[in-house]
């Protein structure tokens, strides 16, 4: 993530000294991304290393002043103007773990999405919560509206981000059912109702391109021929 | 909230379709108990059961076994009479298409139910307007539902789901025929009416709605197999300090 930008973009409204800064980050971001003051003071070092930011002087209080310089500003509306690269994605965890689950013989991957599906479900839910109080935050005006409005967006890219996730989880389970109902039956008897018993077992190859599901095992995802007719709509 | 009464209660709730070689388990020993100021979504794949549960939860259907407790009523022992008088009084349901009358206005149409319980038309507009208001739609009472966008007829429906003393709405996929922005906006007004008293239990598959919820419940197959348990936002965003 991007403090040093960050940084810059605070700085260009105005000198500031670096407690200050972490403040403001915080209160842009909600305090989404926490900074320690630690970081931030490492991070001006660095800026005015490479001759972004200067110390000019001190406010009334004694504390060291930043100011952003020409080359800071350059840098900074390099960074405004660049898109953020996604053509080489961070490894994601969920990604790699629903991979690997995939044939596993020590998991039932339909278990993995859902386990996955409700703890975003709930992350969406606690956002969605903040996200009323910062619509009223931002609707009641106020001397902190900015600070309010960039906290709704930061909000709502989380919201954006777990529904996404959520959707691919849908999907996932949605592509698993498809492959196993279009692979070739296991045996006659796998067509037979299911005694009412919706098996956590799902079959761990139901993605597997090899026709070879486990005999006589009915496959859980479809239980019944009827099961998958609507009929319950 | 454990401390109250639920307003709607569904015990062991099972429904099978059909019998025989075609016989389809839609909904298989459900246990849900939704509480006043609670908005419950159930969420689940097409065919989970997540429709038949809200229209037997709404008197619309009928369970092949198990109870359905609305306030103190048990819907399934009901007479035919009873359970009319119930879904007028105690019961509202949204639509995904609204289902307005189009020849009554938004307050005629709000009124509607009110007055099929007797309340005299004089005291059912009163009402009307005044659910109408909540909703912000107070200068639309006179307008048909051809004359409003899907937006304002959803928020119409709400307040007929709504109006008088009943505290349980029931909304099928309420969303489902309205543009994003829209969606949200009556997925607020009605979380704003659950914070207010009302139960609430919404049948979505969209993630960002279900998340206006209290309590996401999971269908799948007809059985819940999971469910969200609501903690303090607050702690969500701690923790993580920034890398540079």
């Amino acid at each position: 993530m991007s403090i040093r930008h960050g940084l810059l973009a605070l700085l260009e409204r105005g000198p500031r000294y670096g407690s200050q800064l972490r403040t403001e980050f915080e209160s842009r971001t909600g305090s989404t991304w926490p900074l320690n003051v630690g970081q931030v003071y490492t991070t001006l070092n660095r800026l005015e290393r490479d001759g972004m930011v200067a110390q000019g002087g001190q406010d009334e209080a004694g504390h060291a002043l930043y100011a952003i310089t020409e080359a800071g500003l350059a840098e900074l509306r390099t960074w405004f103007e660049k898109p953020v690269d996604r053509t080489s994605p961070a490894r994601d965890e969920l990604a790699i773990k629903l991979a690997m689950a995939v044939g596993a013989p020590c998991v039932d991957i339909r278990d993995v999405i859902q386990s996955q599906r409700r703890h975003t479900v709930k992350a969406m839910q606690d956002y969605t919560r903040l996200k009323a109080q910062a619509l009223v935050a931002v609707e009641s005006g106020g001397a902190r509206e900015r600070d309010d409005v960039a906290w709704l967006l930061v909000l709502e890219q989380l919201i954006f981000q777990t529904e996404a996730e959520a959707r691919w989880l849908d999907h996932c389970e949605a592509r698993l059912i498809r492959l196993s109902t279009t692979m070739p039956p296991a045996s006659p008897s796998a067509s037979a109702p299911a005694s009412g018993s919706a098996s956590r077992s799902a079959s761990p190859s139901a993605a597997d391109p090899a026709p070879a599901p486990a005999p006589a095992a009915p496959n859980p995802i479809t239980t019944t021929p009827a099961s998958t007719s609507g009929g319950t709509r | 909230m454990s401390t109250q009464q639920p307003v709607l209660q569904l015990q062991n709730l099972t429904r099978v379709h059909g019998s025989g070689a075609t016989e389809v388990h839609a909904l298989r020993g459900i246990d849900l108990a939704v509480y006043p100021g609670e908005l419950v979504a159930v969420m689940g794949p097409s065919g989970s059961g997540k429709s038949t549960l809200l229209t037997i939860a709404g008197g619309l259907d009928t369970p092949s076994s198990g109870r359905v407790i609305v306030e103190d009523t048990d819907i399934t022992t009901a007479t035919v009479k009873q359970l009319a008088a119930l879904r007028r009084r105690s019961i509202g349901y949204v639509f995904q298409d609204y289902n307005l009358i189009p020849a009554l206005t938004a307050a005629e149409n709000v009124a509607l139910p009110r007055e099929l319980d007797g309340t005299s038309a004089r005291k059912a507009r009163v009402e009307a307007l005044a659910a109408l208001e909540e909703m912000g739609l107070g200068h639309l009472a006179d307008r048909f539902p051809d004359e409003m966008s899907g937006g304002q007829q959803q928020r119409v429906a709400i307040a007929r789901a709504l109006v008088g003393d009943r505290r349980l709405v029931l909304a099928d996929e309420p969303t489902g025929a309205l543009d994003s922005e829209t969606g949200e906006s009556v997925l607020a007004l009605l979380r704003s009416r659950c914070d207010a008293g009302a139960a609430g239990v919404l049948v979505t598959h969209e993630p960002r709605f279900a998340a206006w919820a209290d309590r996401v419940v999971f269908l799948r197959d007809g059985a819940i197999v999971d469910q969200t348990v609501r903690s303090e936002a607050d702690s969500l965003l701690s923790g993580q300090v920034a890398e540079a």
